[in-house]
């Protein structure tokens, strides 16, 4: 179970900036139990945008992210409104946000940060891979993130390791994360993400709060401390 | 004269590097530091280059400040977070370093000690971003500094890297961050050189197009294979093979690349990696 928290309205009207037209989407799966990404949270944030000035084409809340097929499948109804649409706001963990992003033709925004796997990666088995960083870049980065991606984690990428799109390690079976992302921004004809300038990965985040450390054996942890 | 003179002055400026030993014996470094002082601009200090451990390049640098060779202290993001690449930024100046050369850093698993722990907790952009911070007197945390630090910041670039616009958008983001020069990966191809600096020029930056002597044909071929960014052309790789004195041959190379490529950049960076005794011998064929 995925635990993630809605970002900031300023940071995601941030991502937004210069776009007028969103298509949003959310996810009835552990987004929902952390309400931010169930029906309600995203009509709510349909209507935030509208009252900022934006146009929603459309939105869709999917059982859940974490499968490309299922994300394919269900967007199809939606072709039309995506077409019309700047972006995507993707209302979930940052799986399902790389998950969306790799099956549609538009940047796709993330409206959460992941804060805590907590258990189970997700409700199906996929590619994606978030590291739970509490502070999700998948905005600059065309929806493939970098810690992931890029073996050495880089914020700003590429090193200049790479050969044939390859990485400098294991390049047998590890593509050059920034490549990859080189490629996505490239396509979707925003290579101006890449010439971002972050500051740096504020890295104090990847710590989930107090609340949310206990595990799965929470119930024998609390038995314990009464020993 | 330091880099940054040696750069305003508009000659063509050269530097070079030496790598210290794995190891505590100095003498094989000073004696390559003798061998170049006086005939290049600067010396870097590479910092565990390949990610194998050795002595360390600030240590370097201070030695070759002592021998009045005007040293350039390589940093790379791999084995340090922004706390010890902050101080080791303040230790530099405090030594009387200023030349750095900011680098993201070879991964581990490409050196001896490949169960080490990455960091890369900065890039070699952000680590330029903090060395700007602490010359205004601030580290990365926003706390003010007791006297701050100067510094004349470099950073690389790779010609010959296939896409090149990757490598064209972080330089300018590099210069954004605050590099002031630039040394590049080895490039054996002045056409391909000619047309990234077509590019690179507008970012105002002066680049040291960076030559790494043959050794043999075997070698060109392995960077070839191995060396991300490096392609020795097969003309040259057959010179090599038909060279019957091939130290003589490495130097004519070398000479010949940097004639052929000096008129579009700022200076030329030799790379000898052992070869350190032939440097003299490729600046005097090269005319400078």
């Amino acid at each position: 179970m995925i635990i993630s928290e809605l970002k900031p309205y300023p940071e995601i009207l941030g991502y937004l900036e210069g776009e007028s037209r969103i298509f949003i989407v959310g996810c009835k799966g552990c987004a929902e139990v952390c309400h931010t990404g169930d029906e309600p949270q995203v009509l709510e944030t349909k209507q935030k945008l509208e009252e900022e000035g934006k146009t929603v084409t459309g939105y869709c809340v999917i059982d859940f992210l974490c499968d490309k097929a299922l994300v394919k499948i269900r967007l199809l109804p939606h072709e039309a409104e995506i077409d019309k649409a700047d972006s995507l706001l993707v209302m979930t963990c940052g799986i399902g946000v790389q998950a969306t992003a790799a099956v549609v033709n538009r940047i796709t925004h993330p409206a959460c940060n992941t804060i805590s796997v907590g258990g189970a990666r997700g409700e199906w088995r996929g590619s994606e891979r978030c590291r739970e960083c509490g502070d999700c870049v998948l905005d600059l980065t065309g929806g493939i993130c970098p810690l992931t991606a890029c073996t050495k984690g880089l914020i700003n990428g590429p090193c200049g390791g790479a050969k044939d799109g390859k990485c400098e390690v294991e390049p047998e079976v590890r593509e050059c994360g920034w490549h990859l992302i080189y490629e996505r921004l490239k396509k979707l004809g925003r290579l101006d993400k890449m010439k971002a300038m972050p500051p740096p990965k504020a890295y104090g985040k990847m710590q989930p709060p107090k609340e949310l450390r206990s595990t799965i054996m929470w119930a024998l942890e609390r038995e314990e401390t009464k020993v | 004269m330091s880099l940054r003179e040696s750069l305003k002055s508009g000659k063509f400026v050269v530097t070079a590097e030496v790598g210290p030993a794995k190891g505590v014996d100095v003498t094989e470094f000073l004696e390559n530091a003798e061998l170049l002082k006086g005939r290049v601009d600067a010396v870097n200090v590479t910092d565990q280059q390949s990610a194998v451990m050795r002595l360390g390049s600030l240590a370097g640098c201070c030695l070759l400040k002592q021998k009045g060779v005007e040293p350039i202290f390589q940093m790379t993001c791999r084995d340090r977070n922004r706390i010890a690449l902050q101080s080791d930024l303040l230790s530099a100046h405090v030594l009387g370093i200023g030349n750095v050369l900011c680098l993201t850093g070879d991964y581990v698993t490409l050196g001896d000690h490949p169960d080490a722990k990455p960091v890369f907790d900065l890039d070699s952009v952000s680590l330029l971003q903090a060395a700007r911070e602490l010359e205004q007197g601030r580290d990365l945390a926003d706390k003010e500094l007791q006297g701050a630090p100067e510094f004349f910041l470099g950073a690389c670039v790779t010609p010959g890297a296939d896409p090149v616009e990757p490598q064209l958008i972080k330089m300018e983001k590099k210069v954004k961050a605050g590099a002031e020069f630039f040394q590049t990966q080895a490039i054996y191809e002045p056409e391909k050189f000619e047309a990234f600096m077509r590019e690179a020029k507008k970012f105002g930056a002066p680049v040291l197009v960076g030559i790494v002597l043959l050794r043999s044909a075997a070698m060109a071929r392995f960077m070839n294979r191995n060396v991300a960014g490096i392609h020795v052309p097969d003309e040259l790789i057959e010179e090599m093979d038909e060279a019957e004195n091939k130290a003589q041959k490495s130097i004519e190379i070398a000479a010949r690349l940097i004639k052929d490529m000096k008129d579009v950049c700022q200076g030329a960076h030799v790379m000898a990696i052992g070869l350190e005794s032939r440097v003299p011998a490729v600046l005097d064929a090269a005319g400078l």
